[in-house]
């Protein structure tokens, strides 16, 4: 009853026309569930294709084949041939996303990048701000670089600046393409207590983490994407 | 290795959730042909209250064309272009714009929707003050109070980040990028709930186009306007866009959500678009 996530017989291939219409087929056949309060971990070698699976679940990528369903505004939707409207509707209120990396947008201070997903949801100003400086603070993003736009930040910083806006607000479901990569000790402890309080809240979690370490910490599953065996830690 | 679907729950209708609002305009077999394969045809797509959609596309795709005939502007071949005029929760009054009379058009263009112009003296009156330009709209909707008219006037200026200072100043004395901001007050002071854009910062300076862009996307928010967009310039389509329609030579070969279409492009035509900028 608490599933959140359900994707079965999900496949991508891409198809380069501009280089002799050369085919790269990443993922056959995946199905996997994710409930509520657990973390999926996505392990397989480089190019395996975990990013282009969280990418998927995102709509960012076009899935063509097979089914993703997810719990939004307490029904089922069928993501795999969902309108735009309806891939926005889930983005706004149901599905997070912490990419690679963050994509700055010119002149919006880094203060209402954190704060606009809950902005978006209708989540009064006041109160966005305060949950915004908070987890800046948390991910040592110092006080004085609230205010400018991330655009000349460090990598790390950008990469910060992202995850406080990932958990900005708690989401149904949340997708993590390697949060704690470029990061220092004391800052991917923050990110495994943030993944740790959104997996207590009742997330469901489905990330990919290069480092052993994190990875053994947050996973309740793996999904090994070169044999696609789940596995039960 | 699939587990089991335990619990089948049967799958809602999706409509019936997320889609109570009804679309602000229905836009059916669009055609208006030059030439063969100039101008547009077989274009259809709903546009709702709030979004922002992108018609992107090479020059001579007929995105213009396309926005003209959307507009009101130029009456197409075939097709029709419907309007929600008065709508309530789940009903409205249909207005086939090009069945409705010239004058309704007219007033239409003049109140509910708005028209930025590439080129803001296409756009503004360039002899008569900025407050004037900002204040047409108003009056031609019956406002004659003076102090209200220059409050509003005021006010605009304001939101589009000119000095208030410059408000009995004409748009003559405007840099290129005030004109534009200048333009976009003038048609938002009546409330549009639709706005028309043809490459709002096609010729302005890259650092002028920045604090256009983050105008526009902030009033669009504010506002829950609904915009139709022409660029061929992908990283404003990405900035402003929810949605976008890919043109070539006359037809849409590609729709979809915008990161999905410039991240993962299916048309060959669209992997060429994409691949040949930067970084969009
Ligand atoms: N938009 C795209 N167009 C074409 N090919 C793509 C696209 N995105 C990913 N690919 C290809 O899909 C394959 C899987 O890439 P993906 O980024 O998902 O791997 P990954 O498992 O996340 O690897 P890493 O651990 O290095 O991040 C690669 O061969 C990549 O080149
Ligand atoms: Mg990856």
């Amino acid at each position: 009853m608490d599933t959140i996530i359900k994707v079965a017989g999900i496949s991508k291939k891409f198809v380069l026309h501009q280089q002799h219409d050369v085919t790269l087929n990443v993922l056959s056949e995946i199905s996997f569930e994710v409930r509520k309060g657990e973390c999926l971990v996505l392990a397989g070698r480089s190019g395996a294709g975990k990013s282009t699976l969280l990418r998927m679940l995102y709509g960012n990528y076009l899935t063509e084949t097979g089914s993703i369903q997810m719990r939004h505004d307490n029904r089922w939707l069928e993501l795999v041939g969902a309108n735009p409207r309806q891939i926005m509707a889930v983005r706004r209120h149901t599905l997070g996303y912490v990419s690679q990396f963050l994509r700055v947008i010119p002149r919006v201070p880094t203060i209402e990048v954190v704060m606009e997903p809950a902005l978006l949801r209708g989540i009064p100003a006041a109160h966005a701000r305060r949950r915004a400086e908070t987890l800046l603070a948390r991910l040592n993003i110092s006080e004085r670089l609230w205010s400018l736009a991330p655009g000349t930040f460090s990598g790390g910083e950008q990469q910060r600046v992202n995850i406080a806006r990932g958990f900005m607000v708690n989401w149904p479901a949340l997708l993590l393409d390697e949060p704690t990569a470029s990061l220092d000790d004391t800052n991917r402890r923050v990110v495994l207590e943030l993944i740790e309080e959104a997996k207590a809240e009742g997330s469901a979690l489905i990330g990919i983490f290069h480092d052993e370490k994190a990875r053994t910490k947050v996973a309740s599953r793996l999904l090994d994407m070169e044999s696609e065996e789940i596995n039960h830690v | 290795m699939n587990l089991a679907l335990k619990n089948p729950m049967p799958i809602a209708d999706e409509n019936a959730a997320l889609s109570s609002t009804l679309p602000l305009l229905k836009v059916h077999q669009l055609t208006k042909l030059f030439g063969h394969e100039k101008g547009c045809q077989d274009v259809s797509f709903d546009l709702y209250p709030g979004e922002v959609l992108g018609l992107v596309g090479e020059s001579g795709s007929g995105k213009s064309t396309l926005l003209s005939v959307l507009s009101g502007r130029m009456p197409p071949d075939r097709g029709s272009v419907q309007y929600a005029e008065d709508s309530a929760e789940d009903n409205a009054n249909w207005l086939d714009i090009y069945a409705a009379g010239e004058a309704r058009r007219r007033q239409l263009l003049r109140t509910e929707w708005g028209f930025v112009e590439q080129n803001p003296r296409d756009g503004l009156r360039m002899s008569v003050s900025a407050g004037a330009n900002i204040g047409e709209r108003l009056m031609a909707q019956g406002v004659r109070h003076y102090g209200q008219l220059r409050e509003t006037a005021l006010h605009w200026l304001q939101q589009v980040e000119i000095d208030a200072a410059r408000v009995d100043d004409p748009p003559r004395a405007f840099s290129g990028g005030m004109q534009q901001r200048l333009q976009i007050a003038r048609n938002l002071v009546s409330s549009p709930r639709l706005v028309f854009m043809d490459e709002p910062t096609g010729g302005l300076d890259v650092s002028v186009q920045a604090r256009i862009l983050d105008l526009l996307r902030s009033l669009v928010r504010e506002l829950d306007l609904a915009v139709i967009l022409v660029t061929h310039d992908l990283a404003v389509a990405r900035l402003l866009a929810d949605r976008l329609l890919v043109m070539r030579r006359s037809r849409v070969v590609e729709t979809g959500l915008t990161d999905q279409i410039l991240d993962d492009p299916q048309h060959p035509y669209t992997q060429l678009l994409v691949s040949s900028v930067l970084q969009a």
